[in-house]
């Protein structure tokens, strides 16, 4: 019996430990988003601040156009979760209900775009993109964007519609009510959840994207968050307390959702794994 | 009802937008690159088409390709022998239920969920000669003026953008085991305890066995992810100093935006997709017999 709680005592703080080295690193970047440089590069790396800095934030939102790659990446994740959701709920729905004779073909291929990495169709978005005017503008990280949140959000939905019975719509179709009227009234609301998990997998890729940002836009003024952060982390590489508070603003939106929402992420993350 | 669902007109309307998209942003993007990379190409003069060339002269001429590889093996190695066992271990002791089990989870997968940007960012601000972190404890507990530059450093450049990233995944393949652990009847279970089985025995006859498919999952993502490797070696060194830090995609990436050789950075790029589909195939070959035994079980 008292081996046994040695051993307790000793899990634990071997799950202490790892629970420590996995949030450390963010209590680090957190505590020195609020220092001034004489703190963070003398006698004080470790601790809480001595003198709270919230002039960081203010200086990274007054002196750099941090405000407007914060509202860039909430424009590119929320058009892309919406137009993605949208587009991928309507697609797995005619994969999952309705009768063609090449939709297993089609589910195939979608299935074969999750294991694509984006690195192999980046030249040829490059110069499609820059051909068609489409590049360094919104619509230029959109529409790979879009394209790139479908394979799984197809994956995801098409499993929950078939695991919905069919008579729920069947009933609520019969009285001639039409396919589009009966998809966005009766339909999508039946696949809430499912449209919850695909969601939020979109939003975080979208919201953490960088190498297509980097490599499609190249004005400040249609920059995202990563790339704009790390631009200037270049610029002012000395600032560590500026170039904190960026990388805090950059990261708040994301632990704040995964604070209330940490079950529904942890399930939407692994959904393809689980799966497969 | 089903005369409505037949139609052809209805089909087309609900998979067309997607599979328009799906294909002109990555479809034929795909297959482009597949093309390119059989070319000698720069983007401005003519093509030339040289076969398989390119591919060949990753391994023969090109002086970064072959040590590029390199480094993705090690952090496929790392990835398998140091970051799926601690996740492994951290899932069954977990899954058997402990105090606070949401809360270690939770914070275990956190790291997850930022973006490899900061990620990359701030374990630079780690590494940092002079004021990072590593070094301040290293000099708090030696009480020495400890020095050493480990990100511009030859010798340890990469190896420091594999910490991050098997820091950051741990959290990860760690909730796919604990999902799969967590998704076998309790009944085995019960058999066993009924039987007279200690923890031990039950983990590594009923647990570990029944885990075979979820393994197979998590080595062929480990894997993939670690052959595909961008952001943390670009964000974090770029591939250097002097190129010791190169992966196939980060060297990729330079070949077609900064030296434009569009044909050549193309293969490489068709390399990593091969490459990915290759070890999957290998994985799944692997695992054929084992999971077979856990349908039987």
């Amino acid at each position: 019996m008292k081996q046994n709680s040695v051993g307790k005592t000793f899990k634990y703080i071997v799950l202490v430990l790892i629970a420590a080295i996995q949030i450390f690193p963010l209590y680090w970047l957190i505590t020195f988003s609020l220092k001034g440089n004489s703190e963070i590069f003398g006698d004080n790396v470790l601790g809480l601040p001595h003198i709270w800095k919230w002039n960081n934030y203010v200086e990274a939102f007054t002196q750099t156009n941090l405000l407007r790659y914060f509202f860039n990446s909430v424009f590119y994740s929320a058009v892309t979760v919406l137009v993605g959701g949208l587009f991928a709920a309507m697609a797995a729905y005619a994969i999952a209900r309705m009768q063609w004779k090449l939709k297993g073909i089609v589910f195939a291929l979608f299935t074969l775009g999750i294991m694509i990495p984006a690195q192999a169709t980046l030249l040829p978005l490059f110069q499609l993109l820059d051909k068609t005017g489409l590049k360094g503008g919104y619509l230029g990280l959109l529409l790979p964007y879009i394209a790139g949140s479908l394979p799984m959000c197809i994956m995801i939905l098409s499993g929950f519609y078939k695991g919905i019975p069919k008579e729920l719509e069947e009933a609520a179709c019969i009285d001639g009510c039409g396919i589009f009227r009966c998809f966005f009234f009766i339909i999508l609301p039946i696949i809430k959840p499912a449209l919850a998990t695909a969601s939020i997998f979109t939003f975080l890729g979208t919201w953490n994207e960088l190498m297509l940002a980097n490599t499609f836009v190249d004005s400040e003024a249609y920059r995202t968050l990563p790339v704009g952060i790390m631009s200037f982390a270049g610029q002012y590489s000395t600032n560590w307390g500026l170039i904190g508070a960026g990388m805090v603003i950059a990261t708040l939106p994301t632990i704040i959702i995964y604070a209330f929402l940490s079950n529904q992420i942890q399930q939407s993350l692994i959904a393809g794994a689980v799966k497969g | 009802m089903s005369r409505m669902l037949g139609k052809k007109g209805n089909v087309m309307v609900f998979v067309l937008p997607a599979l328009l998209m799906f294909l002109g942003f990555i479809l034929i993007p795909l297959i482009i690159s597949a093309l390119y990379s059989l070319f000698k190409y720069d983007g401005i003069g003519t093509m030339q088409f040289i076969g398989l060339k390119n591919y060949a002269d990753m391994f023969t001429t090109d002086p970064y390709f072959l040590r590029a590889i390199g480094n993705c093996l090690l952090l496929v190695i790392v990835s398998l022998v140091v970051q799926l066992p601690i996740s492994l271990a951290l899932a069954l002791v977990l899954a058997r239920g402990v105090k606070g089990e949401k809360f270690f989870r939770t914070v275990y997968f956190l790291p997850v969920v930022i973006s490899s940007m900061v990620i990359g960012q701030l374990w630079m601000k780690i590494f940092n000669s002079d004021y990072g972190l590593l070094n301040t404890v290293i000099r708090f507990f030696t009480h020495s003026d400890f020095q050493y530059s480990w990100l511009s450093n030859p010798k340890t450049a990469f190896i420091c953008t594999v910490v991050p990233a098997v820091w950051q995944y741990v959290g990860y393949h760690m909730l796919i085991f604990y999902a799969g652990i967590k998704s076998i009847p309790t009944d085995y279970y019960e058999a066993a305890q009924i039987d007279g089985a200690t923890k031990g025995q039950v983990t590594r006859k009923i647990t570990l066995p029944l885990l075979a498919p979820v393994m197979k999952t998590c080595m062929v993502f480990s894997i993939t992810g670690s052959l595909r490797a961008f952001d943390l070696i670009y964000v974090m060194t770029g591939g250097g100093p002097n190129h010791a830090s190169e992966v196939p995609a980060t060297l990729m990436y330079g070949n077609l935006f900064r030296k434009g050789l569009y044909g050549y950075g193309s293969a490489q790029a068709f390399f990593i997709v091969i490459e990915c589909l290759l070890f999957t195939f290998i994985v799944n070959k692997l695992f054929k017999k084992s999971e077979e035994n856990a349908s039987v079980l």
